[in-house]
């Protein structure tokens, strides 16, 4: 793992944008596409999204921390983490269309879009520990400039 | 995000600016809804050509404002994504259910019944 970056947010819907132009700026050095910037910059935000509505329930809002490190000179690492009220069934929560949501808020598609941008996602989560969610995107093409 | 309207018959277009997240969703949606019901609209169509990010947010955005006005009758057309939105929109399978078109003119004569898709 090479260069490492560490951000802690507020884990709540004012930091969705901010934590976009942080992913944009990290990735900016590996000289992605602007499908790939978009693609990246998307699934950040669904996971930013995923923190600020689900793990703090009630008034309490508490951090989130945003990794960044590159696994090679064309891979990112991309971890979001929460010490929110974590998942109770992970297999359940990433299929396309679930949400404990019952108003329009959620659609239910934060981590099919995390999927499909993405190459790898791995969420951990336990009830009562919080979530990490690891996303991992190799870039298409690496031109050495 | 910023939404600059327009109105031609019972259609209400409304034109998105900006960033589509949740952060902003939930002022869009109540916008949105409140012009639908200042004009008395019964189609509405989302003009995507000037949004520059938009995630998951935007189906329940588009998602809700089609419940309603489907339950009167009403249609939802959607009108100049960049490719990465129409992905996100196609995912949610929006397209099954509403009609896209590459402009908003298009989309009017969709919904005003002057053009077959």
């Amino acid at each position: 793992m090479d260069r490492k970056m560490k951000v802690q947010l507020d884990g709540n819907l004012e930091s969705q944008g901010l934590a976009r132009a942080v992913a944009a700026a990290y990735l900016a050095e590996m000289d992605p596409t602007m499908d790939e910037l978009t693609e990246v910059k998307t699934a950040v935000s669904e996971a930013v999204s995923n923190v600020a509505i689900h793990a703090y329930p009630g008034t309490a809002c508490g951090d989130m921390i945003l990794e960044f490190a590159r696994l090679a000179q064309d891979t990112i690492m991309i971890k979001v983490t929460d010490k929110g009220v974590g998942i109770e069934n992970i297999a359940r929560a990433m299929e396309p269309l679930f949400t404990t949501d019952e108003g329009e808020m959620c659609s239910g598609m934060g981590f099919t879009v995390m999927e499909s941008f993405m190459d790898k996602i791995r969420v951990d989560s336990s009830p009562g520990s919080g979530t990490t969610v690891t996303m991992i995107k190799k870039l298409d093409t690496y031109y050495g400039i | 995000m910023e939404i600059i309207y327009e109105v031609s018959d019972d259609i209400l277009i409304a034109g998105l600016f900006g960033e589509l997240d949740h952060h902003g969703a939930a002022k869009i949606r109540r916008d949105i809804d409140d012009m639908l019901e200042l004009y008395g609209s019964r189609h509405l169509i989302f003009d995507f050509s000037r949004v520059t990010f938009m995630d998951s947010a935007g189906i329940g955005v588009i998602l809700g404002r089609y419940r309603k006005l489907q339950s009167a009758g009403g249609k939802v057309a959607i009108a100049s994504c960049s490719p990465k939105i129409r992905n996100i929109l196609n995912m949610a399978g929006i397209f099954s259910i509403m009609e896209y078109a590459d402009t908003k003119i298009h989309a009017l004569k969709i919904l005003k019944g002057k053009e077959v898709s």
